[in-house]
């Protein structure tokens, strides 16, 4: 019987694939380890690799067919042992399928619908761009304008980023400006920092702020403190970037949001955005700060492709909240990958008669405060969506806004929807129910909305 | 215990034309580092490491001018007696927290910073940098008014003993962290680097920061991107109260940059002569576009860590020998006096000192406290 060969997962977070490039064809006798295809997931392009020896039967996707679901069958193999004349009888010819590829379905990524970024002048264009992209533009865009930018962390020059985002950058400004650090995140997080306060404007990439951890001491310590101590002498404008949050199957050492660790501290700016507009628009921001700038960004959602502005030099404003939906009946407030789930679940509840306000913070540290009590002054309802653990959190801070100083609006009390309060598992149904949901949101809405 | 007095034998002293080959080789006279020279393709590195050291054993001391070892003298003289004048206004009071003085290692920061070129070359140290800054030629009244906690003080009150800086002196601190400044220095030295500006960062740490991992991570990246960077470690024999010898299994700092191929140097932190030519040799190295090099200088600091030290680690007349018998201090005194500077032209020096530390005594008590608006000024740069 045929060996089916699946699209492989090839990344914990990838869902679908191009299958860039076919290397064997109908007929070809392969053995374990030769190379089948070129498959170009949402972070590199990998080799496929054969696991069992045989004869490749039909390629049952073209090259070059993109948004391949994991698990889709993309050929067919015959074992060795068994007497196969190549193509087995019930397959169509080889060429025909090559040429005809299945019909597979490659929906447009499952994004909520989204407002427009900013008030743009009238006739600005539109360009469909990913996360991803939108956060290497904005740090290419300043490197060319800019000598004293750089950028240093793991994998991110010949590598091209262990998640993409540099891509390219090497290639464009040398290994001068885009450097390799080995793996030391406390050491280089300090030569980042010692580098900004001499002058440069460092860009720091940690793989992920779960290994922020070994450096935290230089980002707050260092850092963050350094201008006030010294009296507004030492400026410190560096970015430290890097997904953070939870990526899907890695576990609990590789899950956390930390955004509330570095929104508490004074001295730190603290962004972190959700679509590419603001990644891009902020990204741009932060480097051009004289402070040092925290950026969180979301592994989730960098593949995910929404508009930016074509504008020449697109700058927003670090410190403003964003309302990506309004509504009148309640506020819920989010930030990063939580924006999406809250779209997703104004859009249920606009179903059941509620209209849902969605604030986006975008920047968390210095917090909106004032569009989070105007949102709360006109809906006198508030859920919090964060990503992350409830104790102590963003979701925390909200709340304690809302009591302090907007208690008067208040029709009932905050809830947040965050998640669950233990380590993330790794089994893929506790995992799913430790994470917060746009169904757990709506159920918040509800209780505050008292339906 | 301290080291100043060690017998610095050069042990390297193995020549690279000789190789080092069980056949022609001694046996058991041959010292440890000829046997790992044995290893193929590591003669080279062995002596590259050797080299400096090497190079200061040839040529201990520096040919200091009168004009010049009397001007080391006043630089230490003024930092002893600032540092004395700091233990007294904490004992009234008038100087809060931690309060780290440097007396009996002026030789350092001296010997050190005098062959830099001021306001080029980058400087970052620990907590105990009211010495380093002085060396840097910064003004004692600001010094002393940020010991005090006033809106006139360096920082304008409120980094305090241990979170001082001055931009223009090209000082970056001034830093709490044990072993903090390392990497930050490494990063200026990057910085220096980058601009191709010729400049090189000096980073003190003390025996204590020596321990710790993030130092090594940066011995890492220098030597890998061949930084100019020199790592001066100020051995004065106590983590805090922790001797050297209970808190470290490799008692001699200057060979720990071996692993990472950075060149280390031994050096007698209390002769301010010989600090600064050691500091010329490590620097002729670094500015060839060499990378780093690791001088350790022994020194000894006589009051305690901090000024609420019970000195219960270390005896009396530990302590007391070391001033009799090799301070810093004196000893450019005798030499001065053996060249035929007279005894005169030395007080008017101490003279002038002291009257430059009551100044900045005065000036630190008598300035104001900051205003209230400045507790919310200096969070950050922008406005948001």
């Amino acid at each position: 019987m045929a060996i089916e060969l699946k699209m492989p997962a090839l990344s914990p977070t990838m869902e679908e694939g191009t299958l860039a490039k076919w290397l064997v064809k109908p007929g070809d006798t392969v053995k374990s380890g030769d190379i089948l295809a070129e498959i170009e997931t949402d972070k590199a392009t990998m080799e496929f690799e054969a696991v069992d020896e045989g004869t490749v039967g039909d390629l049952l996707i073209a090259a070059g067919t993109e948004g391949v679901k994991v698990g889709t069958v993309i050929a067919t193999l015959t074992g060795e042992d068994e007497a196969a004349p190549a193509p087995a009888p019930v397959a169509a010819p080889a060429p025909a399928a090559v040429a005809a590829p299945r019909p597979v379905a490659a929906p447009p990524v499952a994004a909520p619908p989204v407002a427009a970024p900013v008030s743009m002048p009238a006739g600005t264009a539109m360009v469909a761009t990913t996360v991803r992209e939108a956060l290497r533009d904005a740090m290419a865009e300043e490197m060319r304008a800019d000598d004293r930018v750089f950028v240093m962390g793991e994998e991110v020059a010949e590598y091209q980023g262990a998640y993409k985002v540099t891509q390219g950058l090497l290639e464009e400004f040398g290994p001068r400006r885009v450097i390799d650090t080995p793996i030391t995140e406390y050491g280089f997080a300090g030569i980042g920092t010692g580098a900004a306060m001499g002058g440069l404007r460092p860009i720091v990439e940690f793989m992920t702020f779960n290994f922020a951890m070994q450096a935290i001491d230089h980002i707050i310590n260092s850092a963050a403190k350094t201008n006030y101590m010294s009296g507004g002498q030492m400026r410190c404008p560096i970015v430290f970037r890097g997904p953070n949050g939870a990526a899907a199957r890695v576990g609990a050492q590789h899950s956390q949001n930390y955004a509330p660790w570095y929104t508490a501290i004074p001295g730190l700016v603290v962004i972190a955005p959700y679509d590419a507009a603001d990644a891009k628009g902020l990204l741009k921001a932060a480097i051009r700060s004289e402070d040092p700038v925290v950026f969180l960004e979301n592994e989730l959602v960098y593949g995910r492709s929404f508009d930016v502005p074509q504008i020449d030099d697109f700058v927003l404003p670090i410190g403003k909240a964003r309302i990506m939906r309004p509504g009148r009946d309640v506020t819920i407030v989010s930030y990063s990958v939580g924006v999406g789930l809250a779209l997703e679940a104004a859009e249920t509840l606009a179903a059941e008669g509620i209209e849902a306000e969605v604030l986006d913070l975008r920047t968390l540290r210095p917090l909106d405060t004032a569009a989070v009590l105007e949102s709360l002054s006109r809906t006198n309802r508030m859920v919090v969506a964060e990503e992350g653990f409830p104790v102590c959190s963003v979701a925390s801070e909200i709340i304690a806004i809302a009591m302090e100083q907007g208690f008067d609006h208040l029709d009932a009390p905050v809830l947040r929807v965050c998640n669950e309060d233990v380590p993330m598992p790794y089994a893929a149904n506790l995992e799913k129910a430790a994470l917060i949901t746009a169904a757990k949101i709506v159920e918040a809405v509800r209780k505050v909305c008292y339906r | 215990m301290a080291k100043p007095a060690r017998p610095r034998a050069p042990r390297a002293a193995k020549p690279a034309a000789t190789k080092a080959s069980p056949a022609t080789t001694g046996g058991a006279a041959i010292p440890v580092i000829v046997e790992t020279a044995t290893i193929a393709g590591e003669e080279d590195a062995v002596f590259a490491l050797r080299s400096l050291q090497q190079a200061h054993a040839n040529n201990r001391r520096y040919d200091a001018s009168d004009a010049e070892l009397l001007h080391f003298y006043e630089q230490m003289v003024l930092i002893r007696r600032f540092e004395e004048r700091a233990g007294q206004l904490y004992g009234l009071g008038l100087i809060g927290g931690f309060c780290h003085l440097y007396i009996g290692q002026e030789a350092v920061a001296v010997g050190v910073q005098s062959a830099l070129k001021a306001g080029h070359d980058s400087v970052i140290t620990g907590y105990r940098d009211h010495g380093h800054m002085l060396a840097y030629g910064i003004d004692p009244r600001l010094i002393m008014a940020e010991l005090t906690g006033r809106a006139a003080g360096i920082s304008r009150g409120k980094g305090g003993s241990m979170h001082m800086f001055s931009t223009d002196h090209k000082f970056f601190g001034g830093h709490g962290i044990v072993g903090a400044q390392v990497p930050l220095g490494a990063g200026l030295a990057f910085g220096h680097k980058y601009r191709d500006d010729g400049g090189v960062c000096v980073a003190y740490f003390g025996d204590g920061a020596a321990n710790q991992g993030q130092v090594y991570e940066t011995f890492n990246m220098a030597a890998l991107w061949k930084l100019p960077i020199l790592f001066v470690v100020e051995n004065n024999g106590y983590a805090m109260g922790t001797a050297v010898k209970r808190g470290s299994a490799e008692t001699h700092f200057y060979r720990r940059g071996t692993g990472f191929r950075i060149p280390g140097m031994d050096v007698n932190g209390m002769d301010v002569l010989e600090v600064r030519q050691a500091t010329e040799v490590a620097l002729d190295f670094i500015r060839a576009g060499n990378g780093p090099v690791l001088m350790e200088l022994n020194t000894y600091r006589y009051r305690g860590h901090s000024m609420s030290d019970p000195a219960k680690y270390r005896s009396r007349e530990e302590v007391q020998d070391m001033r009799d018998n090799h301070d810093p201090i004196e000893a450019a005194r005798q030499e001065l006096l053996k060249r035929g500077v007279t005894e005169e032209r030395m007080k008017d020096i101490d003279k002038k000192i002291r009257q430059v530390v009551a100044e900045a005594a005065d000036f630190a008590e008598n300035s104001p406290e900051p205003a209230m608006p400045e507790l919310y000024t200096d969070v950050l740069v922008g406005t948001y």
